[in-house]
């Protein structure tokens, strides 16, 4: 990280243009995929999500189930491929953990006092760590929300370094809550931060929160990670959340990603949706294209 | 990493490349041959002679073209002068807007084939031709038959009169949209038309007069005179014209007000453009760029108001070069029809021509050239969207219109020289200005000499605004309520 060492100051982070920024999001849904690249869309997408259940009620048997369906999407559907990730609480890791064995999937889970982000630093850490113990590949942390509102983006800064020393070697995915943020230029200004300070991954939504992730919203944090790149030559990842539940939706994400960072991104390391009911009409739509016609949703699982 | 600095480029790989997705062309009806719209009929020309219009995606031919010559264009300003005299002048304002009402509509319900049409006639996309040509076209129609009984309102204490019969000469590069300016205020305000599209793009026009037949507007209000530069000449020539409106080069333009002068005819010409599009160092810079896309490449750069120059502030210049070529290489060129094509074909044969000259042009003067490395298609005319960077302002690359998907890129230091820049050119029709700073917008605006000046945006278009240029990019302002005093005695 030597090429980091001149942390530039967040204030006099790059401005977005409202008008701008939203009138490009819509131009990449204009673009038509049909045929072989819808297929390939749609298989990619899959294999991009983070399956998640993020619920007080989540029970052992809930996240067993979860698992299972990761492992096995459609078995109707030969030669499809998993989805990235499982997305737990750090009390469910050990249980995803175990139920998805060798399969490859990762657990990815949340921490830092999920979703508010509300705690001390120790308590944090604690979660972060406890999380990293019972075996989770990779950390979805908030960031103090507040604070950052506060104009105390050392603070937040510092939180996200820290939080980073303790995940060791799984990856940091550093949760921004863009629906809290208010404006695109604080969501530009909050990626800066994120990424300066360490994280893998910069993510848009708890999914608590309304809104989560949007097309502008995220369209600002990847021309945030291609300025990172052009500066420093590292790739950070990126993860909508929240809010995506349509494979055409999904399509025009992976459009605007192809578009603005370029094939390099387009794989499940460097980019993921959060997301529990898109992996269905995903596949309902690749049904649709082998068989030519639509199957109601009870022909697909749920889990 | 830090060696790597200067290298790093994003990759946009082919292999992603998207299947086809074409706009079906069966929705568009286009008969073998087109005769002349004279008096609410389609007449045989004079001349029993006829030109081809093809399709510049694939050089087939699309249709015959009726060549008018002037005892054609007689007979259609005859008919118009009766029209006048007989039915229009006469027609209530309310009636009038009526009529106008329909024909919009009548474009709205049209619209997809209109815009297949465009698109096979003159190589834009058809995500241009159906996204902002077609309905852009219908709200001028929509926006003026609104005027048509508040002309008083809107030149209030004076008696606004309409001027009789006007002779209309657009374009090729919006075809139906340009008819559309000219044809919608003129009928607002109470005047007859005689228009004549240009010689590569007819059909649309054709297609619209179809469309006014259909709406039943009386006969000879709108005549349509297809041909070349000969019969425009005609029609400029024709003493019972009371008004000139022109789109065009400025070099056809100086002709027709030279044809003009001395003779009673009123003029409003919209001519050429060498825009500079300026961004400073504290602009959004993404959006910046993406403006600058647009800028340029929309439409294949054959835009009057295009930005076709951009000065860069020099403290981001490097970054925004980077940001622009990386941009450019996700533009998609190619088959026009197809849904997710960015850059169409370039219109005609002669103007890629023009376009391939000042290639040459530009490289000889020492300025370096960057294109985009995508595939073009083998047969049709098109062009690789492309920027010269190492510019000055004497370059003829700088200072000629190009018309085509052609960006000079120079930079500057200071508020004032930039100003200096801008202005420092014989045309003035369009300037774009990127910069987040609201007094610096109005400081900018404010002392740039042209028609429209665009901020934190480029190629922005509605019925409501005023268009038009200074100098050499021409007279009068098209588009808004000034769009009507060019047609009215105030």
């Amino acid at each position: 990280m030597t090429e980091l060492k001149t942390i530039p100051d967040f204030s006099l982070t790059p401005r977005i243009d409202q008008v701008g920024i939203e009138e490009r999001a819509s131009r990449f849904t204009k673009r038509s995929i049909k045929n072989e690249t819808k297929i390939n869309g749609l298989k990619l997408a899959l294999n991009m999500i983070d399956l998640t259940t993020l619920e007080g009620k989540d029970t052992d048997g809930k996240v067993q189930q979860l698992c299972y369906k990761a492992r096995h999407l459609h078995d109707a559907y030969p030669g499809l491929p998993t989805v990235a990730a499982v997305c737990v609480y750090p009390s469910m890791v050990g249980i995803a953990k175990k139920a998805l064995g060798n399969s490859g999937i990762k657990v990815a889970s949340v921490a830092t006092a999920f979703p508010s982000g509300q705690s001390s630093r120790d308590v944090k850490l604690r979660d972060t760590k406890f999380a990293i113990n019972q075996g989770a590949d990779e950390i979805d942390m908030v960031i103090s929300r507040g604070k950052f509102h506060q104009g105390e983006y050392n603070f937040v800064f510092d939180e996200i370094a820290a939080i980073k020393e303790a995940c060791g070697k799984a990856r940091l995915k550093v949760i921004l809550e863009t629906g809290e943020l208010g404006s695109y230029d604080k969501v530009r200004r909050a990626s800066d931060i994120a990424m300066y300070a360490g994280a893998d991954f910069i993510k848009t939504s708890t999914g608590k929160i309304s809104p989560a992730a949007t097309m502008p919203v995220t369209l600002v944090m990847l021309e945030a990670i291609r300025d990172f790149y052009y500066k420093t030559g590292k790739m950070i990842a990126m993860k909508p959340a929240g809010g995506i539940s349509k494979s055409k939706l999904a399509l025009h994400y992976l459009v605007m990603l192809n578009e603005v960072l370029g094939e390099e991104w387009m794989n499940n390391e460097w980019f993921r949706f959060g997301a529990s009911s898109l992996a269905n009409d995903i596949l309902m739509q690749l049904m649709k294209q082998k068989t030519g016609v639509y199957q109601s949703a009870d022909y697909f699982a749920l889990d | 990493m830090a060696s790597k600095k200067n290298t790093i480029k994003l990759q946009f790989n082919s292999s992603r490349n998207l299947a086809p997705a074409p706009e079906s062309k069966s929705v568009a009806k286009i008969a073998d041959k087109y005769d002349l719209f004279i008096n609410g009929k389609f007449e045989k020309p004079s001349s029993k002679k006829y030109f081809n219009t093809i399709n510049p995606a694939n050089e087939e031919k699309l249709s015959s073209i009726a060549e008018g010559n002037g005892a054609d264009v007689n007979k259609a300003v005859v008919a118009a002068r009766n029209a006048y005299e007989k039915i229009w002048k006469k027609t209530s304002a309310k009636e009038r807007s009526k009529y106008i009402y329909r024909i919009a509509r009548m474009i709205q319900e049209r619209a997809r084939e209109l815009a297949v049409i465009e698109t096979l006639d003159g190589g834009k996309s058809i995500r241009e031709s159906r996204d902002f040509d077609v309905p852009t076209a219908a709200n001028h129609f929509f926006y003026y038959a609104g005027w048509a009984d508040k002309l008083e309102y809107a030149f209030p204490n004076r008696k606004p009169q309409s001027l009789g019969v006007a002779g209309q000469i657009i374009p090729w590069n919006f075809p139906l949209l340009m008819a559309a300016w000219k044809i919608a205020p003129a009928l607002a305000t109470g005047n007859t038309v005689v228009l004549k599209p240009a010689e590569t793009t007819p059909l649309t026009a054709l297609k619209l007069a179809e469309i006014i037949q259909e709406a039943d507007l009386p006969p000879g209000v709108v005549n349509i005179i297809t041909g070349a530069g000969a019969t425009g000449a005609a029609l400029v020539n024709h003493p019972d014209i009371n008004k000139i409106a022109f789109t065009g080069s400025t070099d056809v333009g100086k002709i027709i007000q030279k044809a003009i002068a001395g003779t009673n005819k009123k003029a409003t010409l919209e001519l050429g453009g060498k825009a500079a599009n300026i961004i400073f160092d504290d602009a959004p810079l993404d959006q910046a760029v993406e403006g600058v896309i647009n800028g340029i490449f929309f439409n294949q750069g054959h835009v009057c108001c295009a930005g076709s120059r951009l000065f860069v502030q020099e403290s981001v210049y490097k970054i925004v070069l980077q940001k622009l070529k990386d941009r450019m290489e996700s533009l998609i060129v190619g088959d026009p029809l197809d849904k997710n094509t960015d850059i169409g074909a370039i219109n005609s044969k002669q103007q890629l021509d023009v376009i391939q000259k000042y290639l040459k042009i530009g490289q000889q003067e020492g300025a370096d050239m960057f294109q985009s490395s995508c595939n073009i298609p083998k047969k049709g005319f098109y062009c690789r969207p492309t920027i010269f960077t190492n510019v000055a302002q004497s370059n003829r690359i700088a200072q000629e219109e190009i018309f085509g998907p052609v960006l000079a890129i120079q930079t500057f230091r200071t508020e004032d020289e930039a100003i200096e820049k801008a202005n420092n050119t014989p045309f003035g029709l369009s300037a774009g200005v990127w910069t987040d700073k609201g007094s610096k917008i109005f400081n900018m605006t404010s002392k740039l000499r042209a028609g429209v000046i665009w901020a934190n945006t480029y190629n922005k278009f509605d019925p409501t605004s005023p268009f038009g240029g200074y100098k050499e990019s021409g007279f009068g302002r098209e588009g808004g309520l000034h769009g009507l005093e060019g047609y009215l005695k105030v």
